[in-house]
């Protein structure tokens, strides 16, 4: 038997309908406004969609797993708080630039470990993780709330916010290491075990138990992964602020979830990749930076926004509908 | 008896003509066509994968056909859905459950044409009452207000019955309906379908299983590979040569197998116990043999089978693997410990339906296919190029998705996935379910071969030919308890019967 049923790039693009959009909406762009089309309007758009697409990552495996995690922007907030916070203590004063570490591993780890704990409540529980991590958003923005006395924190040491827009050759620093965290992602999803558990249990929970996949420690790394990214989202947005305020975050779960669903990604699980989140990313992006210059208003730019994203998703639906096989609802 | 109210005999209750029907890749329907008469039972045979179901769900209007017409009662119509097509009098009984399991029995029956009173309210005095009556005329022990997700699976599958009942229907289908019921069920359904039959309604009747399809039918079609391979009139037709049609050879299932060497005690189980699923159930397993557990639906045997795979907790009693006492916490220590189960379920409990064939059969084992950090392609389809050849599974290429299969298809992905785990002890769970009468056989074989090769078996079967045929001793269970146990040359039928019914009891060991 052959198994060279290979895809051919049209075929590779139907199932991957955000990347024709977006070169659709790049060269839409490129003609209507005289300064989306440069370099550095590039790079822009790279450090601007790096925050949420890095938290994105994440998502995508929590929702090819079946589950959603709501607290990612309380999580930004938190671990924005604490980096900029512990850097600045008294206790590092003689450190010089290694103040920053301290801060930054202990933002890192408390993200992982609100993810942590969001995947043992899931687990353990098997309370719905839409449940256990709204609660966690609303829990974990008000410690953030308590912890900084809603006050904003700012960075003293300027080698901090300087790494915010440090660049490598042409390529931002933040870009660059959104574009390596994705690639690290891709290859985690689509070529080891645990991607490939990540699509069984999202696929057919009681099928992967019998498979001998532990889910419930699964689904908690997960969970930990995408609250180490959000952490690390938090991180790198404070030092691009030199900052850190407690409403950092704001919103971003929805940014977030819509950039993964406008990727491909299936809500009830199973289904998702990371060429398509990332897809999903840029396509906002661009589609905001492009509207910015254009300088249409804000609120215009959430309606048109909106109404893109219920577009799209009707597209993918035509386009990967299996002929004339599926169900008629 | 008034004559207008039977049809002409020259126009059938249903006709398909020329009936084309293609997948990406498959060409699921090749130009059938054959006629179903008003008051007969047509069976419809063929290999898993010949395009049984999919033709069935071209006339119930759940798929577009690629070319051909449909006449019911001689007049051409186009299905356009499920409801029309029910409207026009055609219901299907499907292969695979599809009932709504948080409501209630009688909303499923009617689900999609509820009665209604002003306001678009729902008149639920009425449908609990039509939907009591047709549970009555199927003599269901259930109330109509139920839940469905807390009846058996026998009992659902009377309520997708139940569901074809609520028109006078013209043709009826049934699409391997007695999977999952038991003997008495069965009983019942053929009570079913002859009343159906003598209302004068046209029946087309899929199954596997030979005895049912020469008790009920009155002709037989044949499908093989998407193709029409006629047509034979029961009274004048045996099973040989309907098999010869079906799968293009002859099928020798009279041959009786070797008696097994068998080795060392792999598994030994004492006094096991779970809370009322089953209690004090004792046996020991041979390497090198097979121990067939028969009784009927609900009788715990899948219980136990469970248990030894880690996915109950015992209350009471021991197990022992090559005479060493284990604790058995979970799946991955069963594997762990050599244990493997081909569920009973494909659906719920076996397949990632989502899943491609080749990753669906690697699942258990792909934390070891790993190249570094990555799986190893090679090393997958490695695996999944044996079982394709060596169970004969039919799918154009590892590449489908296991949803895609044909029912029998599916259940041999699961079937490879376990065994590509190289497990000692072997639990198959009614391995045969939905399987032709060729694959069938060759999974006995395969079985058998197993036991061969040393592995430790134990099949679990509602199926009685099955159990006799495959297994080196036999234990009846009856209510959670196992009544006897049986060597090959103690049993036969009758008292196999009596066991499985509570009537005959010894001690075993
Ligand atoms: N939705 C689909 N997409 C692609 N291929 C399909 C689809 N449905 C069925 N097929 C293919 O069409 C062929 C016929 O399948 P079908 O389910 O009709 O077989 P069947 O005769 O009912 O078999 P079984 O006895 O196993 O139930 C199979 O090769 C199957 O893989
Ligand atoms: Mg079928």
């Amino acid at each position: 038997m052959s198994h060279s049923v290979l895809k051919s790039p049209l075929g590779w693009l139907a199932g991957n309908p955000i990347w024709g959009f977006i070169a659709l909406i790049f060269i839409f762009f490129s003609f209507a406004n005289p300064y989306f089309f440069a370099l550095q309007n590039f790079q822009n758009i790279l450090v601007q969609t790096s925050t949420i697409g890095v938290i994105a990552l994440g998502m995508t495996l929590v929702m090819i797993n079946g589950n959603i995690d709501l607290s990612v922007g309380a999580v930004v907030a938190l671990a924005a708080s604490l980096c900029v916070d512990i850097q600045g203590w008294s206790l590092f004063a003689d450190w010089g630039n290694w103040a920053i570490l301290p801060g930054v591993v202990a933002a890192l780890l408390a993200g992982t470990a609100l993810g942590a704990l969001n995947g043992l409540i899931v687990w353990k529980t098997g309370v719905d993780a839409f449940i256990v991590t709204l609660g966690a958003m609303l829990g974990v923005r008000g410690l953030v709330f308590v912890y900084t006395k809603e006050q904003s924190f700012f960075a003293m040491n300027f080698s901090f916010s300087d790494f915010g827009s440090s660049s490598i050759g042409p390529i931002p620093t933040l870009a660059a290491l959104f574009l390596i965290c994705t690639a690290i992602v891709h290859f985690v999803l689509s070529r080891t075990v645990h991607g490939r558990n990540t699509y069984a249990v999202g696929g057919n929970r009681s099928a992967a138990v019998n498979a001998g996949i532990r889910v419930g420690p699964h689904m908690m790394i997960n969970f930990m992964i995408v609250g180490f990214l959000a952490a690390l989202a938090g991180v790198t947005l404070s030092s691009q602020m030199g900052a850190a305020t407690p409403n950092l975050g704001t919103n971003y779960e929805l940014w977030v979830i819509t950039s993964v669903v406008l990727g491909g990604t299936k809500l009830k699980g199973g289904a998702g990749t990371i060429t398509g989140t990332l897809g999903g990313v840029l396509a906002i992006g661009i589609l905001r930076n492009g509207m910015n210059l254009m300088q249409v208003p804000a609120f215009y730019v959430l309606v048109i926004l909106g109404s893109i994203l219920i577009a799209v998703l009707l597209l993918d639906k035509q386009l990967n509908r299996k002929g004339k096989e599926e169900l008629r609802l | 008896m008034s004559a207008s109210h039977i049809p002409q005999p020259d126009t059938p209750a249903l006709r398909l003509e020329g009936i084309v029907k293609t997948f990406p890749g498959v060409r699921a329907l090749d130009d059938v066509g054959f006629d179903v008469r008003a008051g007969e039972v047509h069976a419809l045979l063929g290999e898993n994968g010949a395009g049984k179901s999919t033709l069935m769900k071209v006339l119930a209007g759940m798929y577009e056909p690629d070319e051909g017409s449909i006449y019911i009662e001689g007049e051409a119509v186009t299905m356009r859905s499920p409801l029309e097509a029910k409207a026009r009098g055609v219901v299907l009984i499907h292969q695979e459950l599809s009932l709504a399991e948080e409501m209630s029995v009688a909303e499923n029956i009617y689900l999609g044409e509820l009665p209604r009173k002003s306001l678009g309210r729902v008149d639920w005095k009425t449908l609990h009452s039509n939907a009591q009556a047709i549970l009555d005329r199927l003599k269901c022990g259930f109330d109509s207000k139920r839940q469905v997700g807390t009846l058996s699976i026998a009992n659902q599958q009377m309520v997708e019955i139940a569901r074809a009942l609520t028109v006078e229907a013209k043709v009826v289908v049934f699409d391997e309906p007695t999977a999952s019921l038991t003997d008495a069920e069965k009983v019942v359904l053929f009570d079913i379908i002859n009343d159906l039959k003598a209302r004068g309604a046209g029946i087309v009747y899929i199954s596997h299983r030979m005895d049912e399809i020469f008790t009920l039918a009155d002709r037989i079609s044949v499908l093989r590979d998407g193709g029409y391979r006629g047509t034979l009139i029961k009274s004048e037709t045996n099973e040989d040569e309907v098999i010869q049609l079906m799968i293009g050879r002859a099928l020798d299932l009279t041959r009786r197998r070797a008696a097994a060497k068998t080795g060392k005690v792999a598994l030994q189980v004492e006094g096991l116990s779970c809370g009322k699923l089953f209690e004090d159930v004792s046996f020991e397993l041979r390497e090198g043999e097979v121990l067939g557990f028969y009784g009927l639906v609900g009788a715990g045997r899948t219980e136990i089978a469970e248990t030894l795979f880690g996915l109950r907790k015992p209350s009471a009693g021991r197990i022992l693997i090559d005479g060493t006492e284990v604790e058995i916490s979970s799946p991955a220590d069963a594997i762990k410990k050599g244990i493997s189960l081909v569920p009973e379920s494909r659906k719920e409990q076996g397949l990632v339906l989502g899943m491609n064939c080749r990753d669906n059969i690697t699942l258990p084992q792909v934390g070891d296919l790993t190249k570094g950090p990555f799986v190893s392609d090679g090393a997958e389809i490695a695996i999944f190029d044996r079982y394709y050849e060596a169970l004969k599974i039919k799918t154009p290429s590892w590449r489908q998705a296991v949803g895609n299969l044909s029912g029998g298809n599916q259940q041999k992905i699961v079937i490879g996935k376990w065994l590509a785990m190289n497990p000692r002890i072997l639990i198959v769970d009614e391995p045969t379910r939905g399987i032709d009468v060729g694959s069938k056989s060759e999974i006995h074989d395969l079985i058998r071969t197993l036991a061969g090769e040393g592995y430790a078996v134990i099949v679990i079967s509602s199926e009685m030919p099955e159990v006799m045929h495959v297994s080196d001793r036999i234990v009846a269970m009856f209510h959670g308890r196992i009544m006897r146990s049986f060597t090959t040359e103690e049993v036969t039928e009758d008292n196999l019967v009596a066991a499985i019914s509570g009537i005959e009891t010894d001690k075993v060991a």
